[in-house]
C-alpha cells in the first residue's frame, strides 16, 4: 500500500495546482505585471515601429524575468510558514521529489501562463507573427530554467526575513545567460536569420538546470528545515 | 552502545543552537506497545528532541535508531513508518479538511476518501470535512491534524503538545487514541506539559535546562 515516488510526485503537482487556483490573485499578479511593464515601453518611448522592434526582444525578456521572479517567493514560503513543508519532508519520498513536483507545478501556473500571453505582448511590441514560434519556444525554455534556478534560491532564502530581495540577488545574475540567448533568439527571428544556435544553448541550459537544480534545491531546503 | 532492535532509541544526543547547548546528551528508549512522555519546562528542547527523532534535525553528536538501524541511513523507510504532528496543525487554509488529509496522507499510503472521512469522524470533525481549513477554530484544526495521524496508519507517532487547544472531550479523545494506538503494538513519543493518565506502559523523560 506504499506510494511510489511517481504517484507522490503527481499528487503533489495536483495539490499545488489546486492551491494556485484557489488563490487566483497570486496567479494573475505576475501576468498582469508582465503585460503592464511591456505596454509601458511603447507608450513611454513613442518610437517608430522599426525602433520598437529593435528593443522588443530585450523588453520582452527583461519583463518576463522580473515577473517570473515575482512569483518565486511563493514557491516554498507558504508551506514553510504553515508547517506543511515539514509534513512533506517527512512523507518518506525525499526532498528531491518534493522540489521537482512543486517547481513543475509552479512553472505550469506562472511560466507557461506567461508564454501563453506573450503573443499579446509580442503584437503590442510589433514583433512579426513569423517570429512568434521562436519567441514562444525561447520563453518556454527560459521560464522553465528560471523556475529551477529560482527553486534553489527560494530554498536557500525561506528562513530569512526580507528573503525575497536576497532571492532576486541570487537568481538574477544566474539568469543573465537566459536573457542573452533568449533575447538573441527572438532578435534573430525578427530579423529573419536562423535562431537555432541560441535556442540550442537555451535548451542546453534548461536540461542542465532540470537535472541538477532539484538536488541543489533539495539540499538547500534540508539546510533551512533544520 | 546499546541498540534497541524492536523500537526507537535515542542515544546521547547533543544539539547546539548557535551557542546554546539545547540537548545535552539525551538518551531514551521506547518499544512496541509503549509510550514515551517527554516533559520539562519551556525552552528545554522538547520540540528540538522531537525534530531530531523525526529526522528533520541532525544532532551534532549521538544517534537515533529505529528497529536497530540508524534513521539517517534508512531515512525514507523510517519516515514512511512515522506520523508527525507538530505544534502547529500544518494545514493549508485554502484546502478543505478532507483535501488536506487527501494530499498529506496520500503521500504516505493509498487511502480512500471514505477512510479519511472515517478518521475525521473518529476525531469528531466529520462536519468540517468540506470546509476550508482556514475557517476552522484552533481546536478543530488540532482535531484534523490528529485525524491525519490516524489515517497515516504509521507505527510511530510523534506528537508535539497534542492536548493544546482542545476541550475536555478533545483531551479525552487524545488519551483514547494514544491508548488504542499503543494497545495495537504502536509506539508514541508525546511532548506534553500535563500528566498523562493512560492505561498503558508510559516511560518518562524529563528534560531540564
Amino acid at each position: 500500500m506504499t506510494v511510489s515516488a511517481w504517484e507522490a510526485f503527481w499528487l503533489l503537482v495536483q495539490r499545488e495546482l489546486r492551491l494556485s487556483f484557489r488563490r487566483p490573485e497570486q496567479l494573475l499578479q505576475p501576468l498582469v505585471f508582465f503585460l503592464i511593464v511591456t505596454t509601458l515601453f511603447p507608450l513611454g518611448l513613442s518610437l517608430q515601429l522599426s525602433l520598437l522592434r529593435d528593443i522588443a526582444p530585450g523588453v520582452l525578456w527583461v519583463a518576463a524575468l522580473l515577473s517570473a521572479l515575482l512569483s518565486l517567493d511563493f514557491l516554498f514560503k507558504s508551506d514553510a510558514d504553515d508547517g506543511t513543508l515539514e509534513q512533506l519532508a517527512l512523507s518518506g519520498h525525499g526532498l528531491t521529489v518534493i522540489v521537482a513536483a512543486k517547481t513543475l507545478a509552479h512553472w505550469l501556473v506562472t511560466g507557461l501562463a506567461l508564454v501563453l500571453v506573450s503573443p499579446i505582448v509580442g503584437t503590442a511590441l510589433g514583433i512579426p507573427v513569423g517570429a512568434f514560434a521562436t519567441m514562444l519556444g525561447s520563453l518556454a525554455l527560459g521560464t522553465l530554467t528560471l523556475s529551477w534556478l529560482g527553486a534553489v534560491g527560494a530554498g536557500l532564502t525561506i528562513g530569512l526575513r526580507r528573503g525575497n530581495v536576497l532571492l532576486s540577488l541570487i537568481v538574477l545574475p544566474l539568469a543573465m545567460p537566459l536573457l542573452i540567448f533568449g533575447a538573441g533568439a527572438t532578435d534573430r527571428a525578427i530579423s529573419g536569420t536562423n535562431p537555432a544556435g541560441a535556442l540550442y544553448l537555451l535548451a542546453a541550459l534548461c536540461v542542465f538546470t532540470c537535472t541538477l537544480a532539484p538536488f541543489a534545491a533539495a539540499a538547500a531546503l534540508r539546510i533551512t528545515l533544520e | 552502545m546499546k541498540i534497541a532492535t524492536e523500537g526507537l532509541a535515542v542515544d546521547s544526543v547533543h544539539v547546539w543552537r548557535g551557542d546554546r547547548h539545547v540537548l545535552q546528551g539525551v538518551s531514551a528508549e521506547v518499544h512496541r506497545g509503549e509510550l514515551l512522555h517527554v516533559s520539562g519546562p519551556n525552552g528545554t528542547g522538547k520540540t528540538t528532541l522531537l525534530r531530531v527523532v523525526s529526522g528533520l534535525l541532525h544532532p551534532e553528536q549521538g544517534i537515533v535508531t529505529w528497529l536497530g538501524q540508524s534513521i539517517v541511513s534508512h531515512r525514507t523507510d523510517y519516515q514512511a513508518a512515522l506520523a508527525y504532528a507538530a505544534h502547529e496543525p500544518a494545514l493549508k487554509g485554502d484546502l478543505t479538511a478532507l483535501e488536506n488529509l487527501h494530499f498529506s496522507v496520500g503521500m504516505k499510503r493509498r487511502s480512500t476518501l471514505q477512510e479519511l472521512r472515517d478518521a475525521l469522524e473518529r476525531t469528531g470533525v466529520a462536519a468540517c470535512a468540506d470546509l476550508p481549513a482556514r475557517v476552522l477554530s484552533a481546536g478543530q484544526r488540532r482535531r484534523v491534524s490528529l485525524a491525519r495521524v490516524i489515517a497515516m496508519r504509521a507505527s510511530l507517532w510523534l506528537l508535539d503538545e497534542p492536548y493544546a487547544n482542545l476541550d475536555a472531550a478533545g483531551s479525552q479523545l487524545v488519551s483514547e487514541l494514544l491508548q488504542a494506538h499503543v494497545a495495537t503494538g504502536g509506539l508514541a513519543l508525546v511532548v506534553a506539559h500535563r500528566e498523562l493518565a493512560l492505561a498503558c506502559t508510559v516511560r518518562r523523560l524529563e528534560l531540564n535546562s
